[in-house]
C-alpha cells in the first residue's frame, strides 16, 4: 500500500493509458469485458487519486521523478538542477485530479448506452482513456515540456471524439474547429516554452519559478501562455468554437471537455501563480482575467438566453460558469502582490473561484448528460420541438431540476455556496464585480426556467408516446454526479475546509512547490 | 555556417509565424488552413532549433567530450516530440476535412459552415 501511494501520480496517467490500448484487442473478443475493463481501470483511478489526495493532505506536495533511482531523488548527483521528467502534485493537483476521475468514469458508464449503436465502439473507448490519460497529464506534470505533450494528447484525442459520430456533417465541423483551435493554441504554448528555455535552460516549472527574472522575453511569454490558455479554456472573445464542438459531441464526451477547459484554466492559474508568483505584484494580469471573466459571464448567459438547441444553450451556460471562476480566482491574483489584501479577502475569492470549479464539474457535466438523454429520447437536440417529457422522464426531469438550481445559485445547493464565496470576496475588491454575477444568476434562471417549461413541462405530445425512460447506464451516471451534488450540498463547510483552502494555499505558496523540487538536493 | 548572421534562422522563423497566421486568418479553402497550420509548426519548430544552435558547433552525437563546443541536445529534442505531434494533428485533420468533403460537397470553410450564433 505505501509503495502503491508512492508512486500513485505515474500509475494514474499510467493505467488508463495502458486500458487505451487492450481496449481493442479485448474489444474484439468481447464487448463485455471491454466495457468492464474500460469501467475498472477509471475505478481504480479514482480510488488511488482519493488516495493520492489523503496523502497529499497529510505529508505535503507529492513529486515523483521519472526514471530516477528513487521517486523522491528530483535533482540527480552531479546536477544542480532537475533534469529528469517530474510529476509534482499539490493540493490543487489533486482536486482537479478527483474531479476529473470522478468525471470520466461519470461519462464513460453513460457511454455504455449512449453509444451503443454506433459503429467504431472500440476506438471510442480507446480514445476515451487517452483523453483521461492527457488530462490527469496537464493536471499532475511539474514540466512545461509535458504540459505542451499532454495538451496536445488532450486535443487530439478530444477533437477526434467530437467528430465520432461522422455520419453528422456538424459533428465533423465541430470537431475541425476544435483541432486547428487546440493546434495554434498548443504551438503558441510552444513557443513561449522556447522563450522561457532560451533564457534559463530550464523546463521544470519549480526550478524555472526559482530563477525567473520577469524580463521582457519573460512577458511576452507570459502573455503568450496565458492567451493559449485562455483559447482553450473557451473564454470570451476567444470562445467561438466552443459551443460549435460542445453542442456536436456526443453528451458523455462534451461533460469530458468541459473538465479539459477547467484543466486548461487550471494550467493558467498553474503558470500565473507558480510560475510567475512573486513576479506578478502589478494588478495588470489580474485585472486582464477578471475582464474576460466577466465578458464570459455575460456573453455566455446573453447568447443562451437565444438558443433553442439544448446542448448549444448549455454549452454557452459553461462559457458563463467559467467566468465566474476567473473573477474569483483574478481577484486573488490581482492582490498577490500585497500579502494584507490576500488575507482579507483574496484568498477567500480564490477559494470560491476554485470550489465554484468543483460544483460546475459536477452540475455541468450532468446538464450536458441530461441534454444527451433527452437527445437519446427524442432524436432532436431543438428543446422548442420537445414537451411534456416529465410524464414519461420521471428521473431525468428530477436530475435536471437539481441541475439548473445548482447552475443558478439557488440556496442551499452547491451552486449557492460557492458563488456566496465569491460575492463576498469580491465586492470587498469591486462592487461592480458582485452585482455583475448576481445580474447573471438571475438571467440562468430565467434561461433554464424556459427550457423547463419547455420541454418537460405541458401536456404529454403525440409524437413522443412512445418515449421511455433512459437506459440504465445513462441513470447511473447521472446519478453519480448528482451524489457529488447532493453531498456538497449537505456538508459545504466540510469540503471547503478540507480541499477548497489548501487547494488555494498550494496556488499562493510559491515556494513550497519550488521547495519539493529544489529542496531535495543530496 | 560561420558566414550566416546569429539572427538569421530567428527571421526565418518569424517570417514562418506571420506568413502562416495570415493564410490562418484570411483563407476560406480548408486545405490552405491546414497548411498555415502546418507552415506555424513548421515556424516554431525552426525557433527551438535556432535556440540550441552554436556557431561552429559539433552534433550533441558523441560519447566522449570533443574540444570544440556542442549544439545544446534538448531543444532538438523537444523539436523531434513536437514534429511527431505534429504529424498526428495534420493527419486528424486532413481526415476530418475528407468528411466535411464528403457531407457537404465543398472545402470552402463559409459554404460547408452550418452552425452560426
Amino acid at each position: 500500500m505505501p509503495s502503491l501511494i508512492t508512486h500513485s501520480p505515474i500509475l494514474i496517467i499510467a493505467i488508463p493509458l495502458a486500458a487505451a490500448f487492450l481496449t481493442l484487442p479485448i474489444g474484439m473478443a468481447s464487448r463485455k469485458a471491454r466495457n468492464a475493463l474500460v469501467i475498472v481501470s477509471l475505478a481504480f483511478v479514482v480510488f488511488l487519486v482519493f488516495a493520492l489526495a489523503r496523502d497529499i493532505s497529510i505529508n505535503g506536495i507529492h513529486v515523483y521523478t521519472l526514471g530516477a533511482t528513487s521517486p523522491d531523488l528530483t535533482i540527480p548527483k552531479g546536477f544542480m538542477v532537475p533534469v529528469r521528467i517530474i510529476l509534482e502534485v499539490d493540493s490543487m493537483s489533486v482536486l482537479m485530479g478527483i474531479i476529473w476521475s470522478i468525471v470520466a468514469l461519470a461519462a464513460a458508464i453513460f457511454s455504455l448506452s449512449h453509444i451503443a449503436n454506433e459503429t467504431g465502439q472500440n476506438r471510442f473507448y480507446t480514445l476515451l482513456l487517452l483523453m483521461v490519460a492527457g488530462g490527469f497529464g496537464i493536471m499532475f506534470t511539474g514540466d512545461l515540456f509535458n504540459l505542451f505533450v499532454f495538451l496536445e494528447i488532450t486535443s487530439i484525442s478530444g477533437a477526434a471524439l467530437i467528430a465520432f459520430r461522422t455520419r453528422f456533417a456538424d459533428a465533423q465541423e465541430g470537431g475541425f474547429k476544435y483541432i486547428v483551435v487546440s493546434a495554434i493554441a498548443s504551438l503558441m504554448v510552444l513557443f513561449a516554452i522556447g522563450l522561457l528555455y532560451a533564457q534559463y535552460n530550464l523546463l521544470n516549472i519549480g526550478a524555472l519559478a526559482q530563477v525567473i527574472q520577469y524580463t521582457t522575453l519573460d512577458k511576452i511569454a507570459l502573455a503568450l501562455l496565458v492567451i493559449a490558455f485562455t483559447i482553450k479554456a473557451g473564454m470570451v472573445p476567444l470562445h467561438l468554437w466552443l459551443p460549435d464542438a460542445y453542442s456536436v459531441a456526443p453528451a458523455s464526451i462534451t461533460g469530458m471537455l468541459l473538465i479539459t477547459s477547467h484543466a486548461c484554466m487550471y494550467a493558467a492559474f498553474r503558470v500565473c501563480f507558480t510560475l510567475y508568483g512573486g513576479m506578478l505584484n502589478t494588478p495588470v494580469v489580474g485585472w486582464i482575467i477578471i475582464i474576460f471573466g466577466l465578458l464570459s459571464m455575460f456573453v455566455g448567459v446573453t447568447m443562451a438566453l437565444i438558443q433553442k438547441d439544448v446542448m448549444r444553450f448549455m454549452s454557452y451556460h459553461a462559457i458563463s460558469q467559467l467566468g465566474y471562476m476567473w473573477v474569483g480566482v483574478g481577484v486573488g491574483l490581482a492582490v498577490l502582490g500585497n500579502a494584507g489584501l490576500v488575507d482579507s479577502y483574496g484568498k477567500a475569492a480564490m477559494s470560491g473561484g476554485i470550489f465554484h470549479i468543483l460544483n460546475d464539474a459536477m452540475y455541468m457535466p450532468l446538464l450536458f448528460f441530461i441534454g444527451g438523454a433527452l437527445f437519446h429520447c427524442t432524436g432532436t437536440r431543438d428543446f422548442t420541438q420537445m414537451g411534456g417529457l416529465a410524464h414519461k422522464l420521471k428521473w431525468t426531469t428530477i436530475l435536471f431540476i437539481i441541475g439548473s438550481l445548482c447552475i443558478s445559485g439557488i440556496p442551499p445547493f452547491n451552486g449557492f455556496s460557492s458563488k456566496i464565496l465569491i460575492y463576498e470576496s469580491v465586492y470587498q475588491f469591486h462592487p461592480i464585480l458582485t452585482i455583475a454575477g448576481i445580474i447573471v444568476s438571475i438571467l440562468i434562471l430565467a434561461s433554464f426556467i424556459k427550457v423547463f417549461h419547455s420541454a418537460f413541462m405541458g401536456a404529454e405530445l403525440s409524437e413522443y408516446k412512445a418515449v421511455k425512460e433512459v437506459p440504465r447506464s445513462m441513470i447511473i451516471a447521472m446519478v453519480i454526479l448528482a451524489a457529488g451534488i447532493v453531498f456538497i450540498t449537505l456538508f459545504p463547510s466540510l469540503i471547503v475546509n478540507w480541499t477548497i483552502h489548501p487547494a488555494s494555499d498550494a496556488l499562493i505558496n510559491q515556494g513550497g512547490y519550488i521547495n519539493a523540487v529544489t529542496g531535495a538536493i543530496p | 555556417m560561420e558566414h550566416i548572421p546569429f539572427n538569421f534562422p530567428f527571421l526565418a522563423a518569424a517570417l514562418l509565424v506571420g506568413i502562416s497566421l495570415y493564410i490562418i486568418i484570411f483563407k476560406k479553402n480548408l486545405i490552405k488552413l491546414i497548411m498555415g497550420v502546418a507552415m506555424l509548426a513548421s515556424g516554431v519548430n525552426l525557433f527551438l532549433v535556432a535556440l540550441g544552435y552554436r556557431a561552429g558547433g559539433a552534433s550533441p552525437i558523441y560519447t566522449n567530450v570533443l574540444e570544440r563546443p556542442m549544439v545544446l541536445p534538448v531543444p532538438q529534442a523537444l523539436t523531434l516530440t513536437s514534429i511527431v505531434i505534429n504529424v498526428a494533428v495534420l493527419a486528424l485533420m486532413l481526415t476530418i476535412v475528407i468528411r466535411i468533403y464528403r457531407h457537404t460537397g465543398s472545402l470552402d470553410s463559409e459554404k460547408s459552415r452550418k452552425m452560426k450564433g
